[in-house]
């Protein structure tokens, strides 16, 4: 598995071309339900990775009452993203992905018109514009829901490309007349 | 040196009062409509005494200050923007009478930075600002102490009523308007605070700062600003969630400038309460400097405007 021809290394300079497959991790967060498990790691399999190991971390539950599952993998550095997506869409909850991916988490605060506005849109938008993954969010509306309310989201974003994200963020931001508080980055800050 | 002042607000008084303490001599202190102006130097406190009873500071006019021999020029007048007029020209008119010129007022040093340099470039005059950015932080002496081409970024808190505002939202939970009314009640803010909480007062600094960086090139209008009016206090709550809290922050590089609420530790160093200020200056080759101060009134920013005084090359 994961061993026959590999063509899609011209564009990744650390592309592995010894074999054409590489190791990742991904760190994912499960509920702790039977059946949780294997559930999490079929999608791996079906999109042609390898595994290498599993760490499930029984005795260590996350901030929402999750198991998290660290899980050693080899693919081809193409097939990747395509197991993270698989994951995804299965429903499984990537915290963090392959040794560069989902190095940064940031929060971010939006201030506005928040359920008028359709939050949960922009929470989507947020994910695919900025190319984030939304792993926590609170929400504060002290004037009911037609009022200025406030939400705090964490985001995991790629490593190197907060700034990016941010931007794409901000201009979610003014496209739906929001006010968003962004993290300062750089320095000690 | 001797001193002419032009400007009689809190910062033209202080440094006329504190003046003699630095060595220096007072030959003029003029507002917009009156001055009095003696080579000799002239009675500081009686002149003092008169602003605060509301006379006029003396018979002569305000132009006679040009009519003296004087070494340094210190421009107190209020911060315009746009032509950043009268203050432009009255550092144009002592450089072109090859004086030294040392300002307190942003104006011109945020909106016609280029036009100043060349004008110092023809004059044996010099000039300095340090009072212009962060009251008495020394922000600029420390840049200029590093070279400018060893710093990388300036950051941090330049407005204290904006600060003061947020650190109370978040310590009380209150709301913008309730703690706006609360500092104008306590004179922190102005009765017209636009220019501090809608973040141009800040940004005007942080103009300068990128100027000084770049070598000109900025002016108001390059930066991006939001202010803080739009914050409720709830967004203070969720940020002390996760330990943060958001204040007024600039950033000046060579690349732009920018002003706006943003998360910050809420132990770290840029998280300053009251009107307290901070600069963080992030250079190449040392780390990052904090310098944290009173960033405003009267004798604060005439000590940054005497010790510029005392870095002025002799003529």
């Amino acid at each position: 598995m994961g061993d026959g021809p590999d063509s899609g290394d011209e564009d990744d300079p650390d592309a592995e071309t010894d074999g054409g497959v590489r190791a990742y991790t991904v760190r994912l967060e499960l509920v702790d339900e039977p059946g949780e498990l294997l559930r999490a790691l079929a999608p791996i399999a079906e999109s042609g990775g390898n595994l290498l190991s599993i760490h499930h971390e029984r005795g260590n539950i996350t901030p929402r009452g999750h198991i998290p599952v660290e899980v050693d993998l080899e693919c081809p550095p193409d097939r990747f993203d395509d197991i993270v997506q698989a994951l995804r869409d299965a429903g499984v909850n990537v915290i963090q992905a392959g040794e560069e991916h989902y190095g940064e988490e940031v929060n971010v605060v939006l201030v506005g018109r928040l359920v008028e506005t359709d939050l949960s849109n922009t929470l989507s938008r947020i994910e695919d514009e900025a190319d984030a993954v939304v792993l926590d969010l609170s929400l504060a509306a002290p004037d009911g829901t037609e009022g200025i309310a406030s939400a705090r989201a964490r985001l995991a974003i790629d490593s190197g490309r907060t700034e990016d994200a941010l931007a794409a963020i901000r201009s979610i931001g003014t496209d739906k007349e929001l006010t968003i508080v962004e993290p300062l980055l750089g320095g000690e800050a | 040196m001797r001193l002419a002042i032009l400007g009689a607000g809190d910062v033209g008084q202080s440094v006329a009062d504190l003046a003699g303490e630095y060595g220096h001599e007072v030959v003029a202190l003029a507002d917009s409509t009156s001055a009095t102006v003696d080579s000799d130097g002239i009675a500081v406190r009686d002149v003092l005494e008169r602003k605060v009873g509301d006379d006029a500071l003396g018979s002569d006019d305000p132009e006679d200050v040009f009519g003296i021999e004087y070494d340094v020029l210190v421009e107190a007048t209020p911060t315009t923007l746009g032509d950043a007029e009268p203050g432009f020209t009255h550092v144009q008119r002592a450089l072109e009478a090859d004086r030294n010129v040392v300002l307190a007022n942003k104006g011109p040093v945020a909106e016609r930075y280029a036009e100043l340099r060349a004008l110092e470039a023809e004059s044996a005059g010099s000039i300095r600002f340090e009072a212009t950015v962060g009251g008495a932080i020394p922000v600029l002496s420390t840049i200029e102490d590093c070279t400018p081409q060893a710093v990388t970024a300036v950051r941090g808190v330049l407005n204290g009523t904006a600060n003061f505002i947020l650190t109370r939202m978040a310590a009380e939970g209150l709301d913008y308007e309730h703690v706006l009314a609360e500092a104008q009640d306590l004179g922190v803010a102005e009765a017209d605070p636009t220019f501090d909480v809608d973040g141009t007062d800040a940004a005007l600094k942080f103009v300068i700062l990128a100027n000084v960086l770049a070598d000109g090139g900025f002016a108001l209008d390059d930066a991006t600003v939001e202010g803080i009016q739009n914050i409720p206090g709830s967004a203070l709550d969720l940020a002390a969630e996760d330990g943060r809290t958001i204040r007024l922050i600039g950033e000046a590089t060579r690349d732009g400038v920018r002003v706006g609420p943003r998360l910050v530790p809420e132990n770290g160093a840029l998280a300053v309460t009251g009107t307290r200020n901070i600069v963080q200056i992030e250079t190449r080759n040392a780390g990052s400097l904090h310098s944290s101060g009173r960033g405003a009134g009267g004798p604060e920013t005439a000590t940054a405007v005497l010790s510029d005084v005392g870095r002025l090359p002799p003529l």
